[in-house]
């Protein structure tokens, strides 16, 4: 009997080695595959049958006699008939849950490198009007459009170019470009490939966070066993090393020099002067790995669907406090409830939804009253926030939101690359901005008459030369003036950015800030 | 750990854009970068002291004393949060005797902050000796406190 049981990251952690172990020891032909990214129904076997391959989740090790027999109760029928992934439109995720990911032959069987192949029958200025054409819009977070980036590498002269994949995915929130280097690691390489041949660059290397061991491994396995045909592109693997900084790009690139993750100035840009000074493609690994379809299928299927400017599918990524959680790629457009309420059922407690953070630790917060907002790059911009990596993280009503904004500047001090003096020193003053005020909304409300007393009252109308006022208005206002000089002073999106989960949560939530409770509005 | 570094760049090569791998090596080889170290990494890769030490301090991974027998990393980011990972946070610090951040005062185990393991539908999440751990509760943090002990 052939099962099929995932061996991603967040299967292991659920128990899939231990699944995988019970069913090969009960004689069965074990196949590990990437994850199908629903987590509720890990660990997942999926058993070979004549109807096709039918799922069963959770399961745990004792469970094995009853998966066999087909009696288990967690039987699922097929997993892509169910509505988490039925309703998808898995364009860069195809294989992801679904081979081996590092059969070579699994990948061909496929459609694996039809889109490298298509390339090579081409010439690079073809190959990047594809990319042009398709919309396709980077990944990683700026939502730069792909073919400019590349076109200006191809007119760059230069001996020596260079593909550099982003795989740092630091965003809190974010799990695609892992699932998919786990789970189709081919389909990075292709995508780089193809990249390679349209700008004319020899060799590429793939930046992975050292907090991904598996990725590394696999990823390291995936280029070994593909060396002879993307070759003569070459490819290595460099491991980050615990510095959230380091996905911005040119910190990257310093970063794979040897030096200090600190980013550069701007310009000259990367395209032109990159990695060791030579014109560099960096992208992000979905922006790469939704190429080979692009190529495959023709760009003008992938632009086919999507909203507005944002062409092509998302591959979002549920997280948080969310009953489904996990990664469902969708054209762009879909809201922001759909994701969180229809897909994603919800919150794991069950308590009611209070705020969703989209796009990482640089994200806004949003409340369910802006639940109608579609998914696309230009309306997250226009609300306030953006859209990033497409991280959603789900907090349900036991958040405290002015927590929440110390954290958004607790995190940026603690990732500051120290460059410039508005993130570097200004996170810090956030930090203790935000400490007074969580600690004037929890002391005891003072009134007039009691001014001059108490812990709050001393500090408010002491005498010490060095006294600050406390009060939470005051520190409200000191906050947005700070928020103010770090968006507008900042080198980076960092110290840039923290500003947008930092006023959303004041803005939003002011009730949280100390602010007198507004009518509650009904949670959907 | 000097021959250790003249074998590794012999093989790998010493130029500068070296350093993180060698760095990696090191201290997967001796658990830590020890300091004293650094000159023998600026002579093989022909760099400043100051340089080197700049790069070994920028880097959170990059430990410049001895870890702890066993180290907890736990995911101390928003979707864990988000799941009541600040409560497990100080559950796990009592549990296992040491601050987060620090290493326990016999040396058996070091609870580290990291910032997101890309499992943040499953959390709070954790790697154990490298090991990922996801929906970390009260009866996980008693496994894990036993597995740390050995
Ligand atoms: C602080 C910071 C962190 C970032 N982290 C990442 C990351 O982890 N992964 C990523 O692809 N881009 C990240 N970016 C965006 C990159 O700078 C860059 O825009 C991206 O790699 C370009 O690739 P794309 O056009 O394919 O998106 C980050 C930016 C900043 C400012
Ligand atoms: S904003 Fe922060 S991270 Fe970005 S360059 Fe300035 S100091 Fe560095
Ligand atoms: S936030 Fe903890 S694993 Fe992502």
């Amino acid at each position: 009997m052939k099962v099929f049981i995932s061996r991603d990251m967040a299967s292991v952690a659920l128990g899939a080695d231990e699944v995988a172990r019970a069913f090969a020891d009960a004689g069965c032909d074990v196949v590990r595959t990437g994850s199908r990214g629903l987590f509720s129904i890990e660990p997942l076997v999926e058993l070979e049958t004549d109807e096709g391959r039918i799922g069963f989740g959770p399961v745990g090790p004792q469970d094995v006699a009853a998966v066999l027999d087909g009696t288990h109760i967690n039987r699922l029928g097929k997993v892509e008939d169910l509505p988490f992934f039925a309703s998808q439109q898995r364009f860069t995720f195809a294989r992801c849950g679904v081979i081996d990911p590092l059969s070579l032959s699994d990948y061909a069987a496929h459609r694996g490198w039809e889109g490298l192949e298509t390339a090579r029958r081409q010439t690079p200025q073809q190959v990047v009007d594809a990319v042009k054409v398709s919309g396709l819009r980077g990944r990683g977070g700026a939502g730069f459009p792909t073919g400019i980036k590349w076109q200006t590498v191809l007119d760059a002269p230069a001996g020596d170019k260079y593909i550099v994949c982003n795989a740092d995915e630091g965003d809190s929130g974010t799990f695609a470009d892992r699932m998919l280097m786990e789970g189709d690691p081919f389909c990075l390489i292709e995508g780089m490939a193809i990249a390679a041949h349209a700008v004319g660059a020899g060799h590429g290397y793939i930046y992975i966070r050292s907090e991904y061991p598996f990725c590394i491994a696999t990823m390291r396995a995936a280029i070994e066993a593909s060396a002879h045909i993307v070759s003569p592109f070459t490819l290595e693997v460099r491991e980050g090393a615990g510095a959230y900084v380091c996905g911005e790009e040119t910190a990257l690139l310093d970063s794979i020099e040897g030096k200090r993750g600190q980013v550069r100035a701007k310009p000259p840009l990367p395209a032109l002067q990159g990695l060791f000074g030579q014109p560099t493609v960096i992208n992000n690994v979905l922006s790469l790995a939704a190429v080979p379809f692009i190529l495959a299928e023709g760009p003008e299927a992938y632009a086919a669907v999507g909203f507005g400017r944002s062409r092509g599918t998302m591959p979002v990524q549920l997280a948080g406090n969310v009953q489904h959680g996990g990664l469902y790629e969708i054209g762009f457009g879909i809201t922001l409830g759909e994701l969180v309420n229809a897909i994603g059922g919800g919150t794991a407690s069950g308590r009611p939804v209070r705020a969703v953070q989209v796009g990482g630790p640089l994200g806004a917060y949003f409340p369910p009253s802006m639940f109608d907002l579609p998914f696309d790059y230009e309306a997250f911009a226009q609300a306030g926030g953006l859209i990033g990596h497409a991280g959603i993280t789900v907090f349900d009503d036991s958040v405290d939101m002015a927590h929440m904004a110390r954290f958004a500047m607790e995190f940026c001090a603690a990732e500051s690359c120290g460059k410039c003096t508005p993130c570097r020193i200004g996170s810090t003053r956030g930090v203790e901005i935000m400490d007074r005020i969580i600690g004037a909304r929890d002391a005891a409300p003072v009134t007039v008459s009691e001014a001059g007393s108490g812990y709050l009252g001393k500090a408010l109308y002491s005498r010490a030369p060095d006294r600050i006022d406390v009060s939470i208005d005051a520190q409200a206002t000191l906050l947005r003036d700070l928020a103010d000089t770090m968006k507008y002073g900042s080198l980076c999106a960092l110290g840039g950015f923290t500003p947008y989960p930092v006023l959303s949560a004041l803005d939003y939530f002011p009730e949280d800030f100390g602010a007198n409770a507004p009518v509650k509005e009904a949670a959907e | 750990m000097e021959d250790f570094v003249t074998e590794w760049t012999a093989r790998h090569g010493a130029t500068r854009d070296r350093l993180l791998p060698l760095l990696h090596a090191m201290q997967e080889e001796a658990g830590y970068i020890d300091d004293a170290l650094v000159p023998v990494i600026a002579r093989a890769l022909n760099l400043s002291r100051a340089d080197v030490h700049g790069v070994v301090t920028f880097y959170h991974d990059f430990r410049r004393t001895a870890p702890g027998r066993h180290v907890v990393k736990l995911c101390r980011a928003e979707s864990c949060q988000a799941r009541g990972g600040a409560a497990i946070e100080e559950a796990a610090a009592r549990r296992l005797g040491v601050a987060m951040g620090a290493t326990r005062a016999d040396g058996q185990v070091a609870l580290e902050p990291v910032y997101c393991l890309g499992l943040c539908a499953i959390g709070p999440n954790a790697l154990v000796d490298g090991r990922p751990v996801a929906r970390i509760d009260a009866a996980a943090l008693d496994r894990i406190a036993v597995e740390v002990a050995a």
